[in-house]
């Protein structure tokens, strides 16, 4: 069975769910739990649901710890920047102790982060930091796009027994979509091809997802077939179902939020250059903020980012583009 | 129970794990002299605070956990790691407790309370207080004992964790060890409560939690006071900071050098840099084994030969777990792709 519900309750929904069935699950963040009347304090109780100060490295060295010697604590950041806080614990603590220590504790944390805020959030609150997390051993990066994803890949980063960064677009908080009801699991590291095209392949994550199908639909009324990839997952990374696409359709648009050299789409079309080189007709063309930060008034914010329209232009240059004869 | 009512058999455990200590970490100390290139990288040492590591874990309970910082050799070899295992992890071999993937700096064996150790100064400070999160949660009963030194006290971490500790009552006692020195920098060019004529014991203040200096050379003193800390951790009542005093006896660490160049143990900063002998020759007299030896056989609890019994057998011990290191072979290399995912 499956309902209609918001990305943010699908969110909240897999939380309550794996707190439910597991009482190692915990769940913690400022600004949060405040009082008995909190949804989560009611039905978990003071210990399992508990309010931070605005204590970054603390709050995520505490899950390190708690992790280690046997609960799974899913700790709310809000921001995926207040992570910069306490890098320390996301890069050189959670994944490294199991490895450090020859395979002998294991650091099953969550770090629940927004992301991509751009509705006036400005520089240091809008951005998409992904990248700097991305290919650290031991790390792994969920990023949903549709409130099923949310709901799936929130289950399962908690049941992971690595260490997990769910970053959740907040552009897509409100949006709708069929989530499935009870347990609802989706494995890391296993893309969703979330509209099937023979042109072009487009891969996006987050908010660009939702861009990248609206581009299709326009793409779709010039007789374009753009078939979109959403990754879900950034680590693992699921090169095998990108490269798949991209020998069907021989092009690739990469649709990031980041600036360029901050972007997963740089990541990617790196592995697609060594595993698909051979499917390309075209040269890969990535699609991403421009290099500055998010400015805070509208017309420079929408200037900055990617767009339907930056997004149809691309795809139209990669068509538009002769292959290089290669024999 | 208070120290002065330790029966025998306690205070010969206590001397015991003090020599025993010394011993090891003399050895890895000489290692770098007799074998060079057996130990790689960073490796830090604990002779000097014998004394306080042994009066403060004489307070545990079985269960209760311990998490140090990166100079953690000695906690383990109370708990009752195997002393070979912790050399040969040192000697970067397979049978080394992290089968070679961590190294001195990041021993664990969570099997025998010691859950890990990180090379981040102060990083481990809010492990230590996840863990308490995780027996207050689970209702466990268990302790945790926090250990770092005076260098970690002005990061962050220390703060954050204390002051958050402190509001949810978590069962961990936080054990400053003040050597007086952090790295090459001495404490009184970086800590404002040393500067002002404080102890830094002080800074529990911050956080309205109790804070109490003990001699750190002392491992009667040090059993009292962490004893009554874990009691109260243990009875709800939260966190409490310890400062613990005594002298390292052996410089940071290891000289950092870059191969080719080989290393080894130079002079304490206090010579080295400082260039104050003085200091270090009296640390040297205080040398809290002897001291707390001579303790031993004034007041009966043994003689001389019983002492001298438990020196030799600490001394065969280490002489064996060096030759065991030796031996032990090196990891495969393909191995390094293990353990990067639980």
């Amino acid at each position: 069975m499956a309902r209609e519900m918001m990305f943010a309750e699908a969110i909240a929904a897999a939380i309550g769910e794996e707190m439910q069935r597991d009482s190692n699950v915990i769940f913690y963040g400022q600004n949060m739990a405040m009082t008995e009347r909190d949804p989560f304090v009611k039905k978990f109780g003071k210990s399992r649901v508990r309010i931070t100060p605005i204590s970054e490295t603390a709050e995520l060295g505490i899950a390190v710890g708690a992790a280690m010697t046997g609960l799974r604590p899913i700790v709310e950041l809000y921001m995926s920047e207040f992570m910069l806080v306490a890098f320390d614990q996301v890069i050189n603590e959670a994944p490294r102790l199991r490895y450090m220590s020859g395979g002998q504790v294991k650091v099953p944390v969550v770090f629940k982060a927004g992301f991509g805020f751009a509705a006036g959030w400005a520089g240091q609150h809008s951005n998409c930091i992904y990248h700097t997390m991305m290919g650290i051993p031991g790390l792994k990066i969920a990023v949903p796009s549709t409130a099923a994803d949310a709901k799936g890949l929130m289950a399962s980063a908690i049941r992971d027994d690595n260490p997990v960064v769910y970053l959740h677009h907040y552009m897509l908080t409100l949006d709708k979509g069929e989530v499935p009801d009870g347990e609802y699991l989706i494995p890391f590291g296993v893309a969703d091809v979330k509209r099937a095209g023979t042109d072009v392949t487009i891969v996006a994550t987050g908010w660009m997802v939702k861009k990248s199908l609206a581009a299709a639909e326009l793409l779709a009324k010039e007789g374009i077939s753009a078939e979109v990839v959403d990754p879900r997952t950034l680590a693992p990374l699921d090169v095998k179902t990108i490269v798949e696409s991209v020998k069907k359709t021989g092009r690739l648009v990469l649709v990031d939020q980041a600036p360029r050299h901050a972007s997963a789409a740089v990541v990617i079309a790196g592995e697609v250059a060594e595993h698909g080189f051979q499917y390309l007709k075209a040269a890969v063309k990535m699609v991403t903020a421009m290099d500055t930060s998010v400015p805070y008034s509208e017309p420079m914010e929408s200037y900055v980012l990617p767009s339907e329209e930056k997004i149809v232009q691309g795809v139209k240059s990669v068509l538009a583009m002769q292959a290089a004869a290669v024999q | 129970m208070l120290a002065k009512e330790l029966g025998k058999d306690r205070l010969v455990w206590m001397y015991t794990h003090m020599a025993r200590i010394r011993e090891f970490e003399e050895r890895v100390k000489g290692t770098f002299a007799a074998h060079p290139g057996v130990i790689r990288g960073h490796a830090h040492l604990a002779d000097g605070a014998e004394a306080s590591i042994v009066g403060a874990l004489a307070t545990r309970q079985e269960n209760d956990l311990v998490m140090p910082s990166y100079r953690c050799h000695g906690y383990p070899l109370v708990l009752g790691t195997s002393p070979r295992g912790l050399m040969a992890e040192i000697y970067t071999r397979k049978d080394g407790i992290c089968k070679g993937f961590g190294g001195s700096m990041h021993l664990a064996d969570p099997e025998h309370h010691f859950p890990g150790t990180t090379g981040i100064v102060a990083a481990g400070i809010a492990h230590a207080a996840g863990a308490a999160l995780t027996a207050q949660v689970k209702k466990t009963g268990q302790v945790v004992y926090s250990f770092f030194g005076d260098g970690s006290s002005k990061q962050g971490a220390f703060y954050e964790t204390l002051n958050l500790a402190a509001v949810w009552k978590l069962p961990v006692v936080f054990i400053l060890e003040n050597n007086e020195y952090q790295a090459y920098t001495h404490i009184g060019l970086e800590d404002a409560n040393y500067i002002a004529g404080d102890p830094l014991s002080q800074k529990a203040k911050a956080f309205s939690i109790p804070g109490v200096t003990v001699d750190g050379t002392d491992p009667l003193q040090v059993y009292d006071e962490v004893g009554k800390a874990v009691d109260r951790a243990r009875a709800g009542q939260g966190p409490s900071l310890i400062e613990s005093k005594f002298y390292r006896l052996s410089p940071h660490g290891n000289a950092i050098t870059v191969p080719p160049v080989p290393t080894q143990f130079q002079e304490h900063e206090a010579v080295e840099v400082y260039g104050n002998k003085k200091e270090y020759e009296a640390a040297r007299a205080n040398d809290p084994i002897p001291k707390f030896r001579a303790k031993l056989t004034g007041n009966g609890t043994f003689s001389d030969a019983d002492a001298k019994c438990i020196e030799e057998a600490a001394r065969a011990e280490m002489d064996d777990v060096v030759k065991f290191a030796l031996a032990s072979p090196f990891p495969a290399p393909e191995d390094a792709v293990k353990y990067v995912y639980a």
